[in-house]
């Protein structure tokens, strides 16, 4: 499979207003396939967001080379190969539910009546086909996150970026997202890339999962995660997948960091 | 999830739609309005009652306020000034309302247009000062200096200008405009550039163009607040409109009559009272059709409300 995401010898570093220089991420090396579902996981201020904008082309590098569907992230951006979750769900408050979601395909000039029918169609596999005319505000957070999500499919891009969506979330609704998320992961065949730090919604939903140092954010660790498919409430009570969690844990704490080493799980 | 939460969104709008519970908030504001007026009208009253059954100055904290300020020409009685509406402002001319009504008509289509040109003036100001920093920088503070300088001063030379090209009947609109488009300018450009910053990389990761930017995301953003600076223009037009009958000798509208009435003040005080009355209810009801766009437009802010 050739990857596509390829990340080289990746740097950011801001530049603050006072001249004081943030190293936010040292030479990051990733391959990611299609249809993955990477997870990063590290402490607060590590680099994942700013990784994520990277990949996005919301941010640029200070150094190193990226390339999204074997074009630069920039021609990715313009090519629309990719839908962005925020951590807030940014859903704008003056447009009901279904005109959220078809705010990308407004954009991208789909006619009217394929906008009304996507839009449907993608509330549906979120489970909130009642509630198109409701404006935002009359939604729980996680409703509000999963029409977020719905939008992002909208245009059916190939790649789904996420900057921990379920982060505001109780864990029982989390629990539920993570296994609708799943299921459109497996329908629409995308190739997610997930922000997160919840070590269990890590290891429940992966296919490796990103392990990442702070200051400057480092890849320490990657986690292959080879728990059977398809995942639901009984993978939570496999041993491997206690084993999983305390290996991620223990890269957390910096037990495992070999700085970069790709560690095979088993 | 979907389970628990779907009946409560949906009963609550049917519920208030088949069985709308008393809107006590409205009888509210009605009773408290009625209050207000009732205060300001014993209180009135009473200062009056209270001057003329004690003809002498009276002492309040070293300070010597002279009783007969509250005189009927310095204060009509309320009813006299009620009354006035109704009798002719001159011999065997109409009553008062009548004069008033067309005068406030004139002002008022004077000050529409106004705040009309100075609301147009003001956004476009503030898109372009959204798009380009240079501009902003280079002109924001002119237009804040604008407003430094008083109407009164203005006035005569927007009256003499528009005289010169032969648009005399712009004048006064132009006056009112120029108060008006300060707060639209000010307002809009605060809504334009206050997104949030997720909400513009969202657009970018759209690839979105300048254009969709701006009517997707900037001007649904702003409206609240341009509504806002709408409501403060629309009071502000009038009196503008008001203002610049003044020098350019207008006599069909509130300012002329406010001329009129003044210079015979001792021979009617009432009238001039009447006049100030029409002219406030002029202010409130432009400020009033403001307020009722904006619900009709910016509907999603019934979130406030609950
Ligand atoms: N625009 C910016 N200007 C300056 N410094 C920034 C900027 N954005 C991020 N940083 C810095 O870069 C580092 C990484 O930030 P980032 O938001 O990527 O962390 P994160 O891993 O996503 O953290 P969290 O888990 O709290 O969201 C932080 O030290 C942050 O202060
Ligand atoms: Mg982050």
């Amino acid at each position: 499979m050739t990857a596509i995401i390829s990340i080289k010898n990746l740097t950011k570093r801001f530049r603050a207003s006072d001249g004081h220089e943030v190293h936010a991420l040292e030479n990051i090396n990733l391959d990611i396939e299609q249809g993955e579902f990477i997870s990063l996981i590290g402490p607060s201020g590590c680099g994942k967001s700013t990784l994520l904008r990277i990949m996005a082309d919301l941010i640029q590098p200070t150094s190193g080379t990226l390339s999204v569907n074997g074009k630069t992230a920039a021609q990715a951006r313009k090519d629309r190969d990719y839908g962005f979750v925020f951590q807030n769900a940014t859903l704008y408050d003056w447009r009901t539910v279904a005109k959220n979601v078809q705010l990308p395909l407004e954009i991208m000039r789909f006619s009217k009546q394929e906008r009304e029918q996507r839009a449907r169609e993608m509330l549906h596999l979120v489970e909130l086909g009642d509630f198109e005319n409701k404006y935002p505000w009359q939604l729980s957070g996680g409703m509000q996150q999963r029409v977020s999500i719905a939008r992002a499919l909208s245009f059916k891009p190939g790649i789904l970026f996420m900057d921990e969506p379920f982060g505001a979330l109780d864990e029982m609704t989390r629990e539920r997202m993570n296994n609708e998320l799943l299921k459109i992961w497996n329908n629409l065949g995308v190739t997610c890339i997930f922000v997160t730090h919840s070590i269990p919604e890590a290891v429940y939903l992966s296919t490796r999962v990103v392990v990442l140092s702070p200051r400057p954010g480092r890849l320490a660790e990657i986690i292959n995660i080879n728990l059977p498919r398809p995942r639901g409430p009984e993978t939570r009570d496999l041993d491997d997948f206690f084993h999983l969690m305390s290996r991620v844990r223990g890269a957390l704490r910096g037990l495992g960091a070999t700085d970069g080493k790709h560690i095979e799980s088993y | 999830m979907v389970d628990s939460a779907k009946p409560d969104l949906q009963l609550e709008p049917t519920a208030r739609a088949e069985n709308p519970p008393p809107d006590y908030s409205r009888l509210r504001t009605v009773i408290t309005l009625v209050a207000i007026i009732a205060v300001i009208v014993v209180f009135w009253e009473g200062m009056k009652s209270f001057s003329r059954a004690n003809d002498y100055e009276l002492m309040i904290g070293g300070m010597v306020i002279d009783l007969s300020n509250f005189n009927n020409t310095q204060l009509p009685h309320l009813g006299d000034i009620f009354g006035a509406f109704f009798e002719p402002a001159q011999r065997n001319g109409p009553p008062l309302y009548q004069t008033l009504l067309s005068a406030a008509l004139f002002t008022l289509g004077e000050a529409m247009l106004g705040f009309f040109i100075g609301a147009v003036l003001g956004f476009l100001l503030a898109v372009i000062f959204t798009h380009s920093r240079l501009l902003q920088n280079g002109l924001l503070p002119y237009v804040v200096a604008s407003q430094m300088v008083p109407i009164l001063a203005i006035a005569p030379m927007v009256v003499v200008w528009m005289r010169q090209i032969e648009l005399s009947a712009l004048a006064v609109p132009i006056i009112a405009a120029y108060l008006t488009f300060f707060p639209v300018t000010i307002y809009a450009l605060r809504g334009f550039t206050s997104v949030p910053p997720t909400e513009l990389e969202l657009m970018q990761s759209y690839a979105a163009n300048h254009l969709q930017i701006f009517f997707k995301l900037r001007l649904p953003n702003a409206l609240p607040q341009i509504f806002t600076a709408l409501k403060i223009s629309a009071t502000a037009s009038v009196v503008g409109a008001i203002i610049g009958e003044l020098p350019s000798g207008i006599q069909d509208g509130l300012g002329g009559a406010i001329l009129n009435f003044n210079q015979y003040y001792t021979q009617g005080p009432p009238r001039l009272w009447a006049t100030i009355v029409a002219a406030a209810t002029v202010g409130i009801l432009f400020f009033g059709v403001v307020a009722l766009t904006e619900r009709l437009v910016v509907r999603w802010q019934v979130k406030e409300s609950n």
